[in-house]
This record gives structure tokens, C-alpha cells and sequence, in this order.
């Protein structure tokens, strides 16, 4: 039980880091739900294996794998590339499909369902390029270490943690200390005053596309680490990251990481009692309760 | 000489016209307000000369260059700032972050006006971690004007700075608004407290349904009959 907690953290861990970038984009830009979220994460994904599996493939220290983790700096290298072409991927699709929408008004919830049109179009490029196969970053056996009171974890699962928690506290920091990250609260308050106070919110936007695709990406890749890599992937851990965004209040960032954690955590519990199979129908039905003893979340304001 | 000058503005929103063809002039230095009842088009005036609309037809002069149709990040940097009438802040940010956010288009050093706006409204001092939406109405007005003067504007448009304050935050916040017309700074305003508008302004235009009914020095206008049992309440 104590085990499936921990688990329970550490699937949060990644869900946390997949909902803030939800939380930041329906905070900044226009309210909308980027249902292509997940999609990003898969993207993120498979431009890591490309760049370990194939790019560096050839140059041995980076395949050399770092203590007990399963893979090698390669990997870690691979981060950067990843977050930063699906950080220019949500940019890209922003400018292209949603800018010209905001610029006619689009309701938030048109422009939600575009992005779900956007998630299916990233799916299937990932499929023509990558196909349907599993891929893994790492080949051989997994080691655990022993935990007091029983509890057995992967080395990469604290490397997992390290990463998601250490993003999530940069992202804050961004968000609280730095002029930009100031401007980015500022538009989510009230773009129109940040535009009177000569915050261009359409550059503000520009900043919340990259950063969540960014945080998207590692978000993935952690995933990736954790299981393994198939082109459906991040649209199957859609459900679980709005029900965190939705658990915690829209657009709450506080709210958001709570809601990760809840919902990771109950999904790993419920594997005490139920199939492996209903995780996601927990998430749902947690999600669905929540709504109806408290619609605005946790943290949410009305 | 002008340092506003707004040329037979048509402006308003979707299909609904609300400004037919609206002239205004703003002298350097000057107080001037705009005075009229509810709907008469005061708010848009201001936003269409601040650039959040855009007028259909017309012109708008800031010393004599022409700022028709730009866009408000870009205004704010000409020398104007603008105080909205109502979500005039940025609740989830601090006070702090909110004067911040007043100068966010300059990036030098902003510590300094940071304090000497603290030292305009000491009030705000003891808040400077408070989150802005926690501060009572009279304090919100305060730090709204206060993240406009971030810039030092040489205008100041204001729209409506007395709407839901108790009388005693009137008085204090028109106090202010002299002091900054008093120090040089061309301040324009509209109001629906046409009493105090008058007795704080130099000149001052009458609105009604989008179009401007009368103009005048402010002290005249005090002095008129038909003016004080229009508008005034007599």
C-alpha cells in the first residue's frame, strides 16, 4: 500500500509537470483547453529517441549509462532539443492556427475543439514517422533499490522526480521572480490592463506556447522513461491531466499540482483493488465527484 | 498649445455606434473633464483615444502626432497613460508586482518611482505583499492610478476615479489628481460626480448620447443655471 503511494507520487510527479503547462496556456492565452497537450508530450518523446537513439547513437560515453539509471547523458542531452522543437512546434501551430482565431473573437471552447483536431494531426504525423511500434529509450533489465518499510523503486524513478519537481519549482520561480513571468500573471489577470499598462499580450502568448510545449516535452520524455514509447501515449494521459487541472480549479497553478498528485496517487491505489485497466476510469470518476460537491476545484476562485 | 486634440471621432462597438463625429481639445498643463450621464459615450471616448477601440472615422493628435488606431502597448510609450474605470488592476499580482507592471515597458532601474509613487500613496506602503485584490476600493483606485504614473506620463486620462468610493476617498483621491495637475502633469478625466469634476478642472466638456451638448471653462459652468439643474442637481 505504502508502495502504491509512492508510485502514486511519482506518476503525479509527471502529470504535475503536464499540468502546468495546461494551466499557463489557459490562464494566458485566451482561455482555451489545449486538448493537443498530450500529443505535445508524445512529440517531445519521440524527438528524444531520435536524438539519443539515432544522432548519438555512435558516440559511446553518452550511451554509457549515469549510475544506476538505465540510459546514458545521451538522454539527458536529448532534453534540450526535445523541449525546444515542441516548444517551437506550439508556437508554430499558435501563430499559424489560433492567432488568426483570437484575432476574430473565436470562443474558448472553438478554440478547444481545434485543438483537439491539432492533437489528432500531431498523432498522426508521429505515426507516419515512428509507426505504431513500442520504442524504449534503454535495452537490459531494470534494477530496483530497497527502500526502508519495503518499498522497491527504480533508480530512473527518483531521477523522474528530481527532474518534474526541479521544472515545476523553475517554472514558479520564472513565473514569480522575472519581469516577463510577471507579465504572463499580468495578462492572465486581465489582458486588457496589460495591454493599457504596454504588455503586448500576443508576445505573452508566444511565452506560454513555448514554455508549456517545452514542459510538454520533458514531460513526455520522463513518461517515456517510466513506461515506453508509443504514438498514443500522451493522448492517453490527456484524461488524467485535465481531471488534475479540473480537480485543482482551472487555472490555478497551486491547484493544478495538488490535483496531480491526487490524481496520481488514486490511480496507483485503486491497482490495490481493481485492474490495472480502470486507472483511467478513476481519474474520471474522481474528476466527475469533485465537480459535483465543488464545480469550481479545490483551488479554484469564483 | 494642444496636446490632445481628438477630430470628429466616430467610434463604438460591433454594429452600435456610440461617438457621432466627437471633438475634443486638451490644452498642455490643463485639468479637463468630461461630465454627462450614464451611457453617454465618456468611457469610449477614453478608450478610443487610448487605442482599445478603434475609431470608425475621425482623428486623434497626441502633440500633433498622429495616434489614430495604434495600439495601447504602443501608446503607453508616447507619454499617455490610462486609468479604466473599473478591473483596473491585476488582483492575483501584488501590490508591488501591479506598479511593476506600470513601467513594464521600461527596463532600466524602476526601483526609484516604485518608491516615490509609495511616497504619493503611503497607504499602499504597508501593502506592498498584499495580493491587489484583497485591497478595499479606495486602495484599489489608489494603486490603479499609481501603476499608471509609473511612467511619468505627461497625460494622465482617467475614467471615472470616484465611481463606489465612500465621499472622504473621493476627496483624498481628487486631492492627488490636483497635486499631479499642480506639478505640471495634463491630466483628463471623465466623471459622473460632475460636482467634483468641475471644482478640480480648468475646462470642461458636457457629453450626452455621443455628442458633445456644451464646453466651457469649468468655473463657468459652476456658475451656470441651465448647467447646474441639467447636471448637476440643482
Amino acid at each position: 500500500m505504502l508502495e502504491l503511494l509512492v508510485y502514486g507520487i511519482i506518476l503525479g510527479s509527471i502529470i504535475a509537470l503536464g499540468a502546468i503547462g495546461i494551466t499557463i496556456i489557459s490562464r494566458v492565452a485566451s482561455r482555451m483547453s489545449n486538448f493537443a497537450h498530450g500529443d505535445f508530450m508524445t512529440f517531445g518523446a519521440y524527438i528524444a529517441l531520435v536524438v539519443n537513439g539515432t544522432l548519438l547513437s555512435g558516440v559511446a560515453f553518452l550511451q554509457q549509462k549515469v549510475g544506476p539509471l538505465t540510459f546514458g547523458l545521451g538522454l539527458l542531452l536529448a532534453l534540450v532539443p526535445a523541449a525546444i522543437l515542441t516548444a517551437l512546434l506550439a508556437i508554430g501551430i499558435d501563430q499559424w492556427v489560433y492567432r488568426p482565431l483570437r484575432a476574430r473573437r473565436a470562443a474558448p471552447i472553438l478554440m478547444s475543439m481545434v485543438s483537439m483536431g491539432i492533437a489528432f494531426a500531431v498523432r498522426g504525423v508521429i505515426y507516419i514517422i515512428w509507426g505504431a511500434d513500442f520504442h524504449f529509450y534503454f535495452s537490459g533489465i531494470r534494477r530496483m533499490i530497497f527502500l526502508p518499510m519495503g518499498i522497491k523503486i527504480r533508480p530512473d524513478e527518483i531521477f523522474i522526480m528530481v527532474v518534474a519537481w526541479g521544472l515545476v519549482a523553475l517554472t514558479y520561480l520564472f513565473l514569480g521572480r522575472t519581469r516577463t513571468g510577471k507579465a504572463l500573471r499580468a495578462v492572465a489577470d486581465n489582458p486588457d490592463l496589460a495591454r493599457v499598462a504596454g504588455i503586448s499580450t500576443e508576445r505573452m502568448i508566444v511565452w506560454a506556447w513555448g514554455i508549456s510545449g517545452g514542459l510538454a516535452a520533458i514531460a513526455g520524455i520522463l513518461y517515456g522513461v517510466e513506461t515506453q514509447l508509443r504514438p498514443e501515449m500522451g493522448w492517453g494521459f490527456l484524461l488524467p491531466l485535465f481531471a488534475a487541472v479540473t480537480l485543482g480549479g482551472i487555472g490555478s497553478m497551486e491547484g493544478a499540482l495538488v490535483g496531480a498528485l491526487v490524481m496520481g496517487i488514486a490511480q496507483q491505489v485503486s491497482t490495490a483493488f481493481l485492474l490495472p485497466t480502470y486507472k483511467p476510469a478513476v481519474a474520471f470518476i474522481i474528476m466527475v465527484l469533485v465537480l459535483l460537491v465543488k464545480p469550481e476545484g479545490i483551488f479554484g476562485r469564483r | 498649445m494642444s496636446i490632445l486634440r481628438v477630430e470628429n471621432v466616430v467610434s463604438g462597438y460591433g454594429s452600435m455606434e456610440v461617438l457621432h463625429g466627437l471633438s475634443v481639445e486638451v490644452d498642455e498643463g490643463q485639468a479637463v473633464a468630461v461630465i454627462g450621464p450614464n451611457g453617454a459615450g465618456k468611457t469610449t471616448l477614453l478608450r478610443t483615444i487610448f487605442g482599445v477601440v478603434n475609431p470608425w472615422k475621425g482623428k486623434v493628435y497626441f502633440r500633433d502626432e498622429d495616434i489614430t488606431g495604434l495600439p495601447p502597448e504602443r501608446i503607453v510609450k508616447m507619454g499617455l497613460s490610462y486609468v479604466p474605470q473599473e478591473h483596473n488592476i491585476f488582483p492575483t499580482l501584488t501590490v508591488q508586482e501591479n506598479l511593476e507592471m506600470g513601467a513594464f515597458v521600461r527596463e532600466d532601474d524602476i526601483r526609484p518611482r516604485v518608491e516615490e509613487i509609495y511616497a504619493l500613496f503611503p497607504d499602499l506602503t504597508d501593502r506592498r505583499t498584499s495580493p491587489a485584490g484583497d485591497l478595499s476600493g479606495g486602495m484599489r483606485q489608489m494603486l490603479a492610478i499609481g501603476r499608471a504614473l509609473m511612467l511619468n506620463p505627461q497625460l494622465l486620462l482617467l475614467d471615472e476615479p470616484s465611481t463606489g468610493l465612500a465621499p472622504f476617498l473621493v476627496d483624498a483621491i481628487f486631492d492627488r489628481i490636483e497635486e499631479l495637475n499642480a506639478q505640471g502633469m495634463t491630466i483628463f478625466l471623465v466623471e459622473q460626480n460632475a460636482h467634483r469634476a468641475l471644482q478640480s478642472s480648468d475646462q470642461v466638456y458636457v457629453l450626452e448620447g455621443g455628442e458633445k451638448k456644451a464646453e466651457g471653462s469649468s468655473q463657468e459652468m459652476l456658475a451656470d443655471e441651465e448647467i447646474g439643474r441639467l447636471y448637476l442637481g440643482r
